[in-house]
């Protein structure tokens, strides 16, 4: 988990941040929030094909600490990577981890 | 008798078989070797070959010469593991038992796995320098190459040697203007990461050297297809990316039988301990070098700091003991940045690349994150000590773990650049 650097305020609670500005606690999410998150991204709508990735990543985040990489998200998660960018235009694995309430991914080395 | 059984005898494998065979009483260890290819390729040797610094004599040697007398080869495919019955079938119909495995077989690029990347264009105008057959039909190329868009893409993360494309960048505008024609090549650096260096501090302190040597940076380009009719690179999101020459480091992956034997992840690198080296879920099995999913480089100096942990683990573990020793992460790579300079780094998982000196017996010190020309003479020097050191399991004079021993660490520094305090003390008390 990311440390906490900062609060930011979203529908009048005050949710823990860290560096890249986005949420610290996996709990402190909703679907709410999340279309809060993505209209910061410049999404206006979130869409079921958007929640079927967001609920694989948080799913994948909680079983190993980590959001997955593309690669796998396009094998497993019934979106392919077409799709995913349509969904998430420009940086779709970091844009698509703050809508999704994780930390940015660790990604490569 | 117990079978120690190594697969693959690149750079770790080797590395792994000389330190065993030292290591193991021969009485009661019978240790085994598998690798389907005869050649040993000096793989940092082929980034000079496009541009005629280096040949194929510099780069091969017989993999047997690296072999210690007593242990058994076997030159066949491996089809696969059945982790289950501690058994390993081979192509060849052979099946043979371990007690004790190590995974070896490193990465190699997939250029099938990108649309259009192995299409017409494919050995004519597209080229990858990652394998000797890629490295030479470039430096034919580029013989004759009168000029153009030059473009260097590195199709998907992660990949090996991931500082060899930005080399590439560096060798070429200094081999372009060494042949008078630099103003008729424009070079552009196409990247999916945010930014020309994985590690973020490094991009940082060398970053404007992309733009001191007029090379323009493409970042945060995902390559989803090659358009070969329009010679352009397109990405998922539909940005385009002209080229005349393409010079692409493509997908890399682990062996197809690790895929075939259910150990790996979506790009069939075995998941693996850190620190350990051990593969996730199974205690006899370790994985040294490329082709483990540990979050550092795949390189060879990492394959070296890991060969002495893991024999020590390896003892470890036949003893019975707990898996004491923990690798670090530790990477060091020279960055050559043209007309006989080069830059080097040095980090591991907690400390990024830090500015300063890197002490080396009798020939150091090097800089750290400088262009210097000593560190160019290091990477050539390197070469040597490869085929005659590293290779068959001796003493390089660094050790394992990452040292902070003349490394500049002034205030300002230390909040930069060190990712975990806990890890500066105890670095710091050495």
């Amino acid at each position: 988990m990311s440390t906490a650097v900062g609060v930011k305020e979203i529908l009048g609670k005050n949710l823990a941040i860290d560096a890249d500005s986005n949420l610290v606690n996996l709990s402190d999410w909703n679907e709410e929030i999340a279309k809060e998150l993505a209209k910061e991204e410049g999404i206006n709508e979130l869409t079921e094909k958007h929640f079927q990735v967001i609920n694989y990543m948080r799913k994948v985040f909680s079983e190993t600490g980590d959001a997955p990489s593309i690669r796998k998200l396009t094998k497993d998660s019934g979106v392919d990577t077409k799709e995913f960018y349509e969904l998430f235009p420009k940086g779709p694995a970091k844009k698509a981890a703050r809508i999704a309430g994780l930390p940015k991914p660790k990604g490569c080395i | 008798m117990k079978n120690l059984l190594i697969l693959g005898a690149g750079t770790a494998g080797t590395m792994m078989l000389n330190k065993m065979h030292k290591a193991l009483l021969p009485d009661k260890w019978r240790i085994t070797i598998v690798d389907n290819v005869e050649t040993h390729y000096y793989q940092p040797g082929f980034l000079f070959i496009p541009f005629g610094i280096y040949t194929e004599k510099d780069v091969v040697k017989p993999k047997k010469d690296f072999f210690p007398e007593g242990v058994n080869v076997i030159n066949t495919e491996i089809w696969k593991v059945l982790p289950e019955f501690n058994k390993v079938h081979l192509a060849s119909g052979i099946i043979l038992d371990y007690d004790l495995l190590i995974i070896a077989t490193g990465s190699r690029i997939a250029p099938e796995e990108t649309e259009g990347l192995t299409g017409k264009l494919w050995k004519k105008d597209i080229f990858d320098f990652y394998t000797l057959d890629g490295a030479k039909a470039l430096a034919e190329k580029l013989k004759n190459w009168e000029g153009g868009k030059l473009v260097i893409n590195i199709t998907e993360m992660p990949i090996k040697c991931p500082v060899a494309p930005l080399e590439f960048a560096f060798l070429a505008d200094a081999f372009f203007e060494d042949k008078g024609i630099r103003e008729k090549v424009h070079i552009q650096y196409v990247t999916p990461l945010a930014e020309a260096f994985t590690k973020h501090k490094s991009a940082e302190i060398l970053g404007h050297y992309l733009e001191d040597k007029g090379i323009e940076l493409v970042a945060e380009f995902n390559t989803g297809r090659i358009d070969n009719d329009g010679k352009k690179l397109v990405s998922w999101d539909e940005r385009e990316v002209e080229f005349d020459l393409l010079v692409t480091v493509p997908t890399n992956k682990g062996a197809d039988y690790i895929e075939t034997s259910g150990l790996g992840d979506e790009l069939n690198f075995v998941p693996t301990d850190k620190h350990t080296l051990q593969a996730t879920g199974h205690e006899n099995i370790f994985v040294i070098g490329d082709a483990s999913n540990i979050p550092t480089s795949k390189a060879g100096s990492v394959a070296h700091f890991e060969s002495e942990i893991l024999k020590e683990n390896i003892i470890h573990y036949i003893n019975a003991e707990p898996l004491k020793a923990k690798f670090d992460g530790h990477a060091n790579c020279f960055i050559e940045s043209g007309h006989g300079k080069a830059f080097l780094i040095d980090f591991n998982y907690d400390v990024e690349p830090l500015p300063g000196n890197f002490p080396f017996a009798h020939l150091g010190p090097f800089k750290l994150l400088k262009e210097t020309k000593m560190n160019h003479l290091g990477k050539l020097m390197f070469k040597w000590a490869y085929w005659n050191l590293l290779l068959k399991g001796k003493e390089l004079p660094m050790g394992s773990d990452m040292s902070l021993k003349g490394k500049i660490l002034d205030e300002k520094f230390k909040d930069i650049f060190i990712t975990d305090k806990q890890q500066l003390s105890k670095l710091s008390g050495e």
